[in-house]
């Protein structure tokens, strides 16, 4: 189902959905959590399924509350949040995005009310802007691999060892390599935009994708069945909550040991919010202890254990919610961006 | 009087006057020092973020280049990364074509091209969605082969970090101060206390005094305001105590000196009712007659003394030469009332000999002088004037031998009068002489010289002027 939800946005999609200006949108699906009298209303990027239990024990915690849960692309959620903005569609109590990069855009357009507490203020300055914008999980971005595929040994666990080995096996992994597609999914082309800042091997790596045809395809669930089935043997930079999430037994996941990018879901409370005020309750609940273990157990946020993540901390690259990710919806640079990719990869094969 | 503490119900201490003028200098001082404070620190804050602004943007500028016959501009993360130093600061920046078209950025964000060219300023103040911001444009000129022209890049920045470091480096500079102030207002206290002191010993001293008490008051190590204030204030108290002694003594004197008097013209007075037809009739008129005369007299000279008395204390003293005196009593003639048959002998050089005094009491004294040796001395009489040293002498000389040892010892007393003497003499003709030389600082001499007895007024001598 989600499969072909992805698959409308795909077609609905542009270039120019990323600006704001696509005239179809939609939600990819609703559903409503708690039976209280005041219904909230959530705009989301993740998965209902992965985030429902954490969102029903704050229902519980908070009997007269109602979640009214939509999910949406992040793209058709930055545009619609933007409209909302300048008022032209109802405002949402609450928007909880993955895109942080289109997060901060929002916030520095003035669209987000302020809140402090005890729980916002704990936060590292990387995790928060304005107090108006709150990172809410730590989830790295991965490497997910067939274990059919790979022996032990071969995996690369890291992006030099994964350049080795599109370079000595480009036949074997030919068309069997996916990743986001940066123009479908905002998080895709963050996680894109983040690397090409990190290190060098970005440009070496999208040649070597582009040798081996590698495919640009949308929307994490799919990417990781599609590992799972064996059609894609490795699926760079996916998020690795949505790998753990996906429990299945055929999938490995890797943390690059050269850098991981960690992503921490921006939660924004939109100005002229009408529940703003049950919104504040939903984001100090999130942040709170319980809140923080509930997203834990759903894989949101990534255990910090290096010895069971193999990951030293100075190779933990969090991407910080700051002004600086404005660059990444520059027009120029988004330009850039999809000719880079346009040129690396074929066009995605949808089922 | 009534019972209230004073004129004014409830005055304030000068001590919290002066307090709290202090306390408003320095409240003013305070208000002048953050206001400058606040302009300092403002005019740092601005200049330090105007800088990053301008760095942003000349990062920008650079980034640009041209392809394909257009400008590429690679928006650096670093331009970004230096805006960060404001990190809750909202950002917008544009990059545009010389005609305003949009290259790439915020649509919305401010540019000056509407405003007028000579308008030189590279930063400026305009909105941003609603919030003030500050921007800076800067242009980047391109001539290449496929593009040539104007490229306009504005970076602006809302005000939330400047205004933080405002306040930051105001409160740095002002909190030093107003601890400073607080320590200045607490020595000020001090130092003010210890400077009314002496006025609050004072009032101590006058609350604490006697009301009928007029003697001096002692304030010990006064400023000099301070003991200006109890010199005229002790010199005050010593006239009244002095008015209140003359007047007491007259009032004394003169019940004590009419009681007897006019006792004796009631009796005769009664006498003659009682016995009209009495063969010694005239002859008691005639005692009544003198009696009386007598009794007028005595007034005359207790009044005069009093007078005296009195001049001395409030008339301003006059430069007097004294030849004018001695010529002014002997022109006056009042001894041929005493003496009508006598003759009075005039003494004077040719030079003046000047003093300080009253006229008129000296004149008093003079008379009195010169109706003494009428009464008691031998004729002839003459008054003298000379300058003898330092001292000025105003004489009486007649030619008898002058009284006796023991009269001299007692003469200059009220009322001594010698068994001998007349019953028309009251005895307060030497006094009157002694108050006046007392009044200008002389004395009264006495000596026997060849010529009789001389009685002087011994005043000292005025210097001479222009003479």
């Amino acid at each position: 189902m989600i499969g072909s939800l992805c698959k409308a946005i795909v077609l609905g999609a542009s270039l120019t959905g990323l600006l704001g200006a696509v005239a179809a949108r939609a939600q990819e699906a609703r559903t409503a959590i708690g039976t209280g009298s005041t219904t909230l209303l959530l705009h989301s990027t993740t998965d209902i399924e992965i985030i429902r239990p954490t969102l029903e024990r704050f229902t519980e915690l908070n009997p007269d509350l109602r979640i009214e849960y939509e999910q949406w692309g992040s793209n058709d959620l930055y545009a619609n949040s933007l409209e909302a903005c300048a008022g032209d569609e109802p405002v949402a109590d609450a928007v909880f995005s993955s895109a942080v990069h289109q997060m901060v855009s929002l916030v520095n357009a003035g669209c987000a009310a302020q809140h402090r507490s005890a729980f916002t203020d704990a936060l590292p300055p990387a995790r928060r802007w304005r107090n108006e914008l709150w990172g809410i999980t730590e989830e790295p971005a991965v490497i997910a691999y067939n274990k059919a595929f790979f022996a032990e040994a071969e995996v690369p666990r890291d992006r030099f060892a994964l350049l080795d080995l599109l370079r000595t096996r480009p036949d074997a992994l030919r068309g069997r390599i996916a990743t986001y597609d940066i123009e479908a999914s905002g998080l895709g082309y963050l996680f894109a935009y983040s690397d090409s800042l990190e290190a060098t091997t970005f440009g070496a790596l999208l040649e070597g994708f582009s040798r081996t045809e590698a495919i640009a395809t949308c929307c994490s669930a799919e990417i990781i069945e599609g590992v799972a089935e064996g059609r894609y043997l490795l699926a760079y930079h996916v998020l690795g909550s949505y790998v753990e999430a996906g429990a299945r037994p055929e999938v490995g996941l890797i943390l690059p040991e050269d850098y991981t990018l960690f992503l921490s879901r921006g939660f924004m409370i939109p100005k002229g919010a009408p529940q703003a005020a049950a919104a504040r309750r939903l984001l100090d609940y999130l942040l709170s202890p319980d809140g923080q273990a509930r997203l834990s157990e759903a894989g949101l946020i990534f255990p910090q254990d290096a010895t069971e993540t193999g990951l030293l901390p100075s190779a933990r690259r969090f991407i910080a919610l700051a002004p600086s990710l404005l660059v990444a919806l520059d027009q120029h640079r988004i330009r850039q961006f999809s000719a880079l990719f346009a040129s690396a990869f074929r066009p995605s094969e949808h089922p | 009087m009534s019972d209230t503490p004073g004129f004014w119900p409830h005055p304030q201490s000068l001590q919290a006057r002066v307090l709290r003028r202090v306390l408003a200098l320095l409240l003013l001082g305070a208000v002048l020092v953050a206001g400058m404070a606040w302009l300092n620190g403002r005019q740092a804050a601005w200049q330090a973020y105007d800088r990053i602004l301008l760095g942003a943007a000349n990062d920008i500028a650079e980034s640009i280049r041209i392809q394909g016959g257009g400008p590429v501009v690679d928006l650096p993360v670093s331009a970004f990364e230096l805006l960060a130093q404001a990190p809750d600061d909202r950002v917008a920046y544009a990059v545009r074509a010389a005609d305003g078209a949009l290259i790439t950025g915020f649509a919305d964000a401010a540019t000056r091209a509407g405003m007028p060219d000579t308008d030189a300023r590279l930063f400026f103040d305009a909105p941003m969605q609603g919030e003030r911001a500050r921007f800076v444009e800067v242009t980047r000129r391109f001539a290449e082969r496929d593009f040539s022209g104007v490229i306009r890049v504005s970076v602006g920045q809302t005000l939330i970090a400047r205004k933080a470091m405002t306040l930051r480096l105001m409160l740095d500079a002002v909190l030093p101060l107003a601890v400073a102030g607080l320590v200045l207002l607490v020595a000020s206290y001090f130092v003010i206390r210890a400077a009314v002191r002496p006025l609050e010993r004072i009032a101590d001293n006058l609350l604490a005094r006697d009301p009928y008490d007029l003697t001096p008051m002692t304030v010990a190590d006064p400023p000099r305001e301070v003991a200006v204030m109890v010199d005229a204030m002790n010199r005050f108290m010593g006239r009244l105590d002095r008015q209140i002694g003359v007047m007491r003594n007259l009032i004394s004197d003169t019940a004590h000196q009419l009681r007897t008097p006019v006792a004796a013209i009631r009796v005769q007075a009664e006498a003659i009712i009682e016995a009209p037809e009495s063969p010694d009739g005239g002859q008691r008129l005639v005692r009544l007659v003198r009696r009386t005369r007598s009794l007028g007299r005595l007034l005359d000279q207790m009044l005069s003394r009093a007078m005296i008395i009195h001049r001395t204390d409030n008339v301003p003293r006059a430069r007097l030469d004294l030849r004018e005196v001695a010529l002014g009593v002997v022109e006056m003639r009042d001894h041929e009332v005493l003496a009508p048959e006598a003759e009075v002998g005039l003494v004077i050089g040719d030079s003046p000999v000047w003093v300080e005094a009253d006229e008129f009491s000296l004149s008093q004294a003079v008379g009195n002088l010169l109706s003494n040796a009428l009464r008691h001395g031998q004729p002839p009489v003459r008054i003298g004037v000379e300058a003898r040293g330092s001292e000025a002498w105003l004489w009486v000389l007649d030619s008898g031998a002058g009284p006796g040892e023991d009269i001299l010892r007692g003469l200059g007393q009220r009322f001594e009068r010698s068994k001998a003497s007349p019953e028309d003499s009251a005895g307060l003709g030497l006094s009157i002489v002694a108050a006046v030389a007392q009044a200008f600082g002389g004395r009264v001499a006495m000596e026997r010289t060849e010529d009789g007895f001389r009685m002087a007024l011994v005043l000292p001598r005025a210097a001479e002027v222009g003479a």
